[in-house]
Formats: structure tokens, C-alpha cells, sequence
């Protein structure tokens, strides 16, 4: 993999048109990346899923260039219909179309930063790799006051062009004071045996709001890992919503730092799967100053199978007194096959606080699928009737209308 | 004066050593070193091939550095692997004979060694620095045919039991410290309860560190035969000590068929002063198989003591219908630190675990609750429930659980809860307005807090284990 990486690498630096210094850094997460390697189970964060064996099984050799000169062709047959919204779309990683029709033009800034590069560190092999390997990143800034119009929904297509890659993406997005900005991550990918290096940076400002959404509903062979990083200042709310479904092997993780007072972050998540799929969610919610508030709830529904994994971390540290955590995570197993794994972990150094965390998973409950069949449901209405239930919860929880709609038609979940 | 009377109960009450002339083993870890203890034990071949191959095992491995509670680099070579009260060369036949030092020591530590043994029905292994020094109530527990003596008799005695069941739930290539303790154990205590026997008094065992430098490993292996049930206590005190002490026992149970063990231990090892100077490093491991069908371990701990607390007492639950249960109350205060919980393997089918473990932390300590609750895809109809409850005094301290659950059996269920919190100030205020001093109204909160656990203890140790959780937090409140 070595040679790969280093020719791969030459090539996308050709490509480029960086400063030498600009360079050097490059280089440096290239040699720190080929140090470390794939992460493997060995690492404590990926225990549950092992990347560099979940990569060689299912990809087996990837290579990392990516030639970014030609343009693709945008297909409108993948936009969401129903829904005015904004776009930026991403075909086989390389941005074709951004385009905020709908919006204030002075409003939204989008900056490109590509040739600026601002480390990105969590701690893990896969930020250098896409520290060396993306060629454009954008920052995109909502100004001062401005709340968007409509929702701004980021395609990410791959299309048969592309085998083997490894493609890798980098945004940046800033909210100023009292701006808000409704995101769907929408993943429509018809290609194989990629591998996805998505990594977000959201800073929020005060009474900022953001309002996440990650849908991976489409089936793929593709194996993607989404890291997102939100950083929230004074009274400022923060709202992620997963749907884990569509990918062979998908791992999300939202790192959230609430640094100012009376900030707020909520992460839920719905994980379905089946055949032989395997994704994980891992959260990290950092307490850091008082009167700060966070919530997740994670529900999974397991069949074929398939592995779930999720990690949530609630950290408060010693001044952030007042904290109110809580976590819950809740896992059906339909059959024999299914896995599913958690780590639901709180470090706290704090003492007036309020943290809590709760983690069940079993079978479906005979009792209730009793109970409807004497009301004359046969075994399968009564079994997709409890589903239905039980995913629903997590879905109430979308505040936004008419996402919350768009999701629910989506996954086929009834009121 | 109350707060001299404070000062001096915030100092280690059972701090203090004897003078006794020790048998050392040269200093140092090493081949040598251990066929010198193997030597001294007169022991068989068999046994002293064991210790070596797990020493080959130890030379292989490396220390674990994952746990939260960071300790300054040991220096294995510098340590003595064996002590012995010289006494001991000639063996007291009763408790007059014994050294009359060794008395007061267990005086002063209130063991019911002669008066109190008749009262409370104990039969007392006392474990003085490694060696056993005196077996009481031998006669009657043979009666029923039940064999409890130091490991180190067992092995010459009843090497078939020993050979069968020594290493067979930790394997001499089991981790780091395990490995060690396989390598050099000394002494410790050997139980075997025959078929359909119910052992008519509770097992207790007392260990002490005394003389400096020496790492202490203990090593204990308890047998449940059939339809037999037995409840062993374990409580320990040291004398206070400047350098930190290395203490890393094996505990094995083996439950067969129906059988069922109850494990208790109150820890009180000297946790270093106030500002964390000194202190034993508990770097225990505890593993009990349910063998066979229908058998039921649990684990009771009440952890107070020690600099640094590192152990997970376990069950695998290998027979169908076994029970695997652990209670749990540490409670940490100025620098001392745990990192504690526990581990349920469930391999046999309708199997179920409870855990419910009480952390309680003051000062400027550090307590984790680390977990792992594993229902393999052949352990149909299984069940675990877990609770772990955090409370927190000041701001100085932390409070962490770290739970790993794995679930791959669909007819099985798994729930997990867990809390975080502090004292409310309205139950202070309720108990202090009835003319409880804020220190005695924190002892109340907190014994009820731990009810659920201190419930579990025999009679004999949930009275100590109640005083014991007041004294830990005298001077955490104000």
C-alpha cells in the first residue's frame, strides 16, 4: 500500500497548484498515515469495526488518486422532489454544483479554502488521510442574523466511473451569530468498492442553530466513515439526525464541544440493516462549561446478518457544573445472525450534574406481537407494526417539519 | 478538639507493623527466584514446571497501560517475591505457640482469631505475609469432608484436585499480572467442598502485607463440587507503608452442577495518605466458571482501601441455567483510584448476570466503572441487568463508567442503566435539621445509597462494611 499511497499522492499534488510549504504539509499527514495505517480493532474506537480488515475484505487494494480535471454530468433525476432546497453536489468526490438559489446572496459566503489547509486532528489515521489527500475544500459562512430559506441538501453520487478509490471531502461551515442552517447529507452513490473520507467542522456561534441530517437510506456496496466536529458557543443548539441503512459498512461519529453557557447538542439515530451490513455510531459529547445540555437517542433494528455498533460518550468536565446528559440506546435483534455491540461510557469530573445513560437490546416482544394478533393482525403486520413504533420515536424526534416528513416517506415509517 | 479527634481518624486506623525477622528471597525476578519458593515449599515437580512455564509467558508479555488510573513504572526486579515470618520453621502446633507479636497484630486488627472464632463460627485461615500460620475449626469442616487449607498443603496433599483445577479458569497465559502471580504466588487459600455438601459456617480468610517491598501474591482456588454451596469471606488490612506496594492475586472459583459459591471481600488496604503518598497497588484478578448446570456464583466486593483499586471480578457462565451475580460498592477518597467492575460471559443457554455496582467518589479521586457483559450466539434465553450508580462529592474528583456490551443472540436480553449525581442538598438539609452533623448525614446518605449491595454481605462483614463506608469519607464533606 505504501508505493500506492506515495505515487497516488505525487499525482494529486501535480494536480494542484500548492505553495511549497502547503506541501510539506501534505506530506507530513501522508507519512503520518502511512506510519499508522487503516485503523484496526487494536485502536480502543474502533474495536467494533475493524476498518483495515473491513476495507481489505470487501475493496482489497484501493488506490487514492482521483482525477479531478474533467467535469461529471449533473443527473437531476437524483434531487429530492417535493422539497425546494439549496444544493452543493458531489460527484466521485469532486464538487460539480453549488447552488443557493434560494437564498440572499450577500447572505452566504462560500469561501474557497483549498489552498489554505487547516489541520484537521481527531486523533485517528483516517484525518491524515484526508489531510493529504482532499484537493478542494469550501467553507461555507451564513452571516450574522441570517436564517436560510430552505434547506440546503448535499449530494454525495458516485457513479460507475470509479472503482477501488478512495475519494475524500472536507467542509467547512460557519454560522454567525444568530444564523441558522437546515443540512441534509444525502448519499445516492450507484458505484462499488469505494471508500468514503467525509470530515465536517461546524462552528456556531451565538444562538446559532444547526440542524444535521445524515441519511444513508440508498443501497451500496460503498464503505463510508462521516466524521463531523461541531463546535457550539453561547446559547447556540445543535441537532443531528442519522439514518444508518443503506451502506455496506458506514461509521458516523459526532465529536460536539459545548463551550458556551446554555448551549445544546442532541444526536439521534436510527440504525436499519440487513444483509451482512455493518455500521457503527460513535458520539462525543464534551461538557465543558456550566448549564449545558445534551441528548441522544439511538434505536436500531437488526435482520440478515447484519452489526451494529454504537459508542457515545458524555465527558463533563470540572467546571461544567449543571450539566444535563443523557443517552439511550435501544437495539431489536431479529435473528440468530445479528450483532450488535455498545459502549454507552460517561466521564465525569463534575458533581452537580445530572447524567444518566441507558442501553438495552433483545428480541421483539412476544407479548405485544400476542396481544395484536388476538386484535386480528397476522405475525408480520403485528411485527412491522412494533418496528414501525419503535422507529418512529426516534423520528418525533426531528424538529424540522418538513425533513421530519421527507424521512418518514423515505424509510416508510407510518404514523 | 473535634477536629483533632477528625485528624486523627482520617489517619489509617490499622496502621502499624511487627517486628518479625523475615526469610527473604533474594531480590529480584528470575528463574532462580522461583524454584528458591518452589524450593522453600517443598513442592512437587509438576508445580514448579507450572511456575516456569507461565514465568517463559511473563518474559513475553507486556504491562497493560489502558486503565484509567496511572501508577509510576514498576520495577519487578526490585521487588522480594517471598517473605515468611521465621516463626513459621517450626510449626506451632496451637495458638498459644505462636509468636506472641503475631497475636497482638491480629488483636489489634480485631480477627476473631481465639475468642470470637466459637461466637461467630469462622474457621479463620489467617494468611500473615504469605504463609498460613494457623487453621482453625479444621476438625469440624473435615467431618463434613471439606478441605480447607493453605494452597501450599493442598499441593502436597491433594495434588489431584490441585493439578485438575489450579490455572483452569486463569490460564497461565492470561494477562500481565495473572501471569506473574502463576510465576511466584507464595501461599494462599485452598477450599474444597465435596458432593451435596453445605458448608456450615462461612470460610474466611484475612491476608496482610507486612514486611516492605514485598509484593504480595496470593493465589486462591475454591471448589463447589455437585450440589454442594459454600460463602467465603475475604477481608484485608495493611499496615501503613511509605512505598507503594504491589499486591496481585489470582482468585479462581470453579462451580460443578447445582453447585453454588458466594465470594465476599471487604477491602481495606492502606490507600496512602492524605496527599496520596503510599498506598497498595490492588492489581487483583478474580474469575469464577459455573461449570456446570444449574450453578450460581457471585461476587460481593466493598472496596474502600488501596492507592489503586484494578480488578474485574468475573463470571463465565459456561453451564445451561447458571447465574453469575456481582454487587458492588468502591468508594474512593483524597487521591485514591479504582478502576473497577466486572465481566459476564454467557456461553450455556438461559443463563442470566446481575450487576449492580455503587461508586462513590471524594476528595480529588478517581473511580471507574468498567464493564463487560457478553451473550455469545449460543447462549439462548439469556438475560443480564446492569446498574451502575455514580455519586460524586466535590468538584475535584471523577466518575466514570465505561460499559461494553456485546449482544449477539436474539432470544436474549441485555439492560443497562446507569446514573450519575451528587448528595441533594435537601436530604442533607433534612438530615442535619434532626441534629445529624453534616458529616454523619453524608454516612446515612451514603449506606442507603449502598443498601442494595451491603445487603449481600454475611452478617459479620455487612456490620464492618457499614462502619467502614463512614470512616472512608470522614473529612470529604464541608
Amino acid at each position: 500500500m505504501k508505493e500506492q499511497l506515495q505515487k497516488d499522492f505525487d499525482n494529486t499534488i501535480k494536480n494542484l497548484s500548492l505553495s511549497q510549504k502547503d506541501i510539506e504539509i501534505k506530506k507530513f499527514f501522508l507519512d503520518s498515515f502511512v506510519n499508522r495505517g487503516f485503523p484496526n480493532r487494536k485502536e480502543e474506537d474502533w474495536k467494533f469495526s475493524d476498518l483495515s480488515q473491513i476495507i481489505k475484505k470487501n475493496i482489497g487494494e484501493l488506490s487514492f488518486y482521483n482525477d479531478y480535471t474533467s467535469t461529471n454530468k449533473v443527473d437531476t433525476s437524483v434531487f429530492v422532489d417535493g422539497l425546494e432546497h439549496n444544493k452543493i453536489v458531489f460527484i466521485n468526490g469532486r464538487i460539480e454544483k453549488i447552488d443557493f438559489d434560494y437564498e440572499k446572496k450577500n447572505q452566504i459566503e462560500i469561501i474557497d479554502q483549498s489552498e489554505t489547509i487547516d489541520r484537521f486532528n481527531n486523533n485517528n489515521s483516517l484525518s491524515d488521510l484526508n489531510n493529504a489527500f482532499t484537493n478542494k475544500s469550501f467553507k461555507v459562512v451564513i452571516k450574522k442574523g441570517y436564517q436560510l430559506a430552505k434547506p440546503l441538501i448535499i449530494y454525495h453520487t458516485t457513479n460507475s466511473n470509479i472503482w477501488s478509490k478512495n475519494i475524500n471531502l472536507r467542509l467547512n461551515f460557519e454560522l454567525d451569530k444568530d444564523s441558522s442552517l437546515r443540512l441534509i447529507d444525502l448519499f445516492n452513490d450507484t458505484s462499488e468498492k469505494n471508500f468514503l473520507n467525509i470530515f465536517y467542522n461546524f462552528d456556531l456561534k451565538e444562538n446559532a442553530i444547526l440542524k444535521n441530517y445524515k441519511v444513508d437510506r440508498f443501497e451500496s456496496k460503498n464503505i463510508k466513515y462521516s466524521y463531523n466536529n461541531i463546535e457550539q458557543k453561547k446559547n447556540s443548539t445543535s441537532e443531528t439526525f442519522i439514518l444508518s441503512s443503506g451502506s455496506n459498512f458506514f461509521k458516523n461519529e459526532i465529536n460536539t464541544n459545548l463551550k458556551g453557557e446554555y448551549s445544546s447538542a442532541f444526536v439521534n439515530g436510527i440504525f436499519s440493516l440487513n444483509k451482512d451490513k455493518h455500521h457503527e455510531i460513535r458520539t462525543t459529547i464534551n461538557h465543558l462549561t456550566e448549564n449545558t445540555k445534551s441528548y441522544q437517542l439511538i434505536k436500531s433494528v437488526l435482520e440478515d446478518g447484519s452489526k451494529a455498533a454504537y459508542q457515545g460518550k458524555i465527558f463533563v468536565n470540572s467546571e461544567a457544573q449543571k450539566t444535563d446528559g443523557y443517552q439511550l440506546s435501544k437495539a431489536i435483534l431479529l435473528d440468530e445472525t445479528t450483532e450488535f455491540n455498545a459502549k454507552p461510557e460517561l466521564e465525569i469530573y463534575a458533581d452537580d450534574v445530572k447524567c444518566s445513560h441507558g442501553s438495552a437490546s433483545g428480541s421483539l416482544n412476544e407479548n405485544s406481537i400476542f396481544y395484536l394478533m388476538t386484535r386480528g393482525l397476522n405475525y408480520k403486520e403485528a411485527k412491522e407494526l412494533l418496528i414501525n413504533g419503535f422507529l418512529l420515536d426516534v423520528i418525533e424526534k426531528i424538529t424540522d417539519r418538513e425533513i421530519k416528513n421527507l424521512i418518514k416517506n423515505m424509510i416508510g415509517v407510518k404514523e | 478538639m473535634r477536629e483533632k479527634e477528625i485528624e486523627k481518624l482520617k489517619d489509617y486506623k490499622y496502621g502499624f507493623s511487627t517486628d518479625i525477622e523475615n526469610i527473604k528471597a533474594p531480590k529480584g525476578l528470575n528463574e532462580d527466584v522461583i524454584k528458591f519458593i518452589s524450593n522453600i515449599k517443598k513442592e512437587p515437580e509438576w508445580m514448579l514446571n507450572f511456575r516456569l512455564k507461565a514465568f517463559e509467558r511473563f518474559k513475553q508479555l507486556k504491562e497493560p497501560d489502558w486503565q484509567k488510573p496511572k501508577y509510576p513504572k514498576i520495577d519487578y526486579q526490585d521487588l522480594y517475591y517471598y517473605s515468611a515470618p521465621k516463626s513459621m520453621d517450626d510449626k506451632p502446633k496451637n495458638l498459644d505457640e505462636l509468636d506472641p507479636k503475631l497475636l497482638e497484630t491480629y488483636k489489634k486488627l480485631g480477627i476473631p482469631l481465639q475468642e470470637q472464632k466459637r461466637l461467630n463460627g469462622i474457621a479463620v485461615d489467617a494468611v500473615f505475609d504469605s504463609v498460613s500460620v494457623a487453621t482453625t475449626f479444621r476438625e469440624e469442616l473435615t467431618k463434613h469432608g471439606i478441605i480447607f487449607c493453605p494452597i501450599s498443603e493442598a499441593i502436597q496433599n491433594h495434588p489431584e484436585l490441585v493439578k485438575k483445577y489450579l490455572g483452569s479458569v486463569i490460564p497461565i497465559t492470561d494477562h500481565f499480572f495473572a501471569t506473574l502471580n502463576s510465576a511466584v504466588f507464595t501461599d494462599g487459600s485452598f477450599a474444597y467442598i465435596p458432593e451435596g455438601v453445605r458448608c456450615p459456617m462461612e470460610l474466611s480468610t484475612y491476608f496482610r502485607i507486612n514486611a516492605s517491598n514485598t509484593g504480595q501474591f496470593e493465589r486462591t482456588l475454591i471448589i463447589a463440587d455437585k450440589g454442594s454451596y459454600v460463602s467465603y469471606l475475604e477481608g484485608c488490612t495493611a499496615p501503613m507503608r511509605d512505598e507503594n506496594q504491589l499486591h496481585a492475586a489470582n482468585v479462581e472459583l470453579i462451580a460443578l452442577d447445582d453447585a453454588e459459591i458466594k465470594y465476599s471481600t471487604v477491602q481495606n488496604w492502606y490507600p496512602g495518605d492524605k496527599d496520596g503518598k503510599g498506598g497498595i497497588y490492588n492489581f487483583v484478578t478474580k474469575r469464577g466458571l459455573c461449570k456446570g448446570k444449574n450453578s450460581k456464583i457471585s461476587w460481593t466486593q466493598v472496596e474502600t482501601g488501596s492507592a489503586i483499586t484494578w480488578k474485574y471480578p468475573s463470571c463465565i457462565l459456561k453451564g445451561d441455567n447458571s447465574v453469575g451475580e456481582f454487587y458492588s460498592i468502591a468508594i474512593t477518597n483524597n487521591h485514591q483510584k479504582a478502576d473497577t467492575g466486572t465481566k459476564m460471559i454467557h456461553l450455556g443457554k438461559n443463563t442470566k448476570s446481575k450487576i449492580i455496582s455503587k461508586g462513590i467518589s471524594a476528595g480529588f479521586s478517581d473511580m471507574t466503572y468498567r464493564g463487560l457483559v457478553d451473550i455469545s450466539s449460543k447462549a439462548d434465553n439469556s438475560n443480564n441487568y446492569t446498574q451502575c450508580d455514580s455519586l460524586l462529592m466535590g468538584n475535584k474528583c471523577g466518575a466514570h463508567t465505561v460499559p461494553y456490551i456485546k449482544n449477539k443472540n436474539s432470544e436474549s436480553n441485555i439492560a443497562h442503566e446507569a446514573t450519575t449525581s451528587k448528595i441533594s442538598e435537601d436530604q442533607l438539609h433534612y438530615c442535619q435539621q434532626r441534629g445529624l452533623s453534616a458529616e454523619e448525614a453524608v454516612g446515612l446518605i451514603v449506606n442507603g445509597f449502598c443498601k442494595e449491595v451491603l445487603q449481600q454481605l454475611p452478617m459479620e462483614f455487612a456490620v464492618e462494611a457499614q462502619k467502614l463506608v463512614g470512616i472512608s469519607l470522614e473529612g470529604s464533606v464541608g
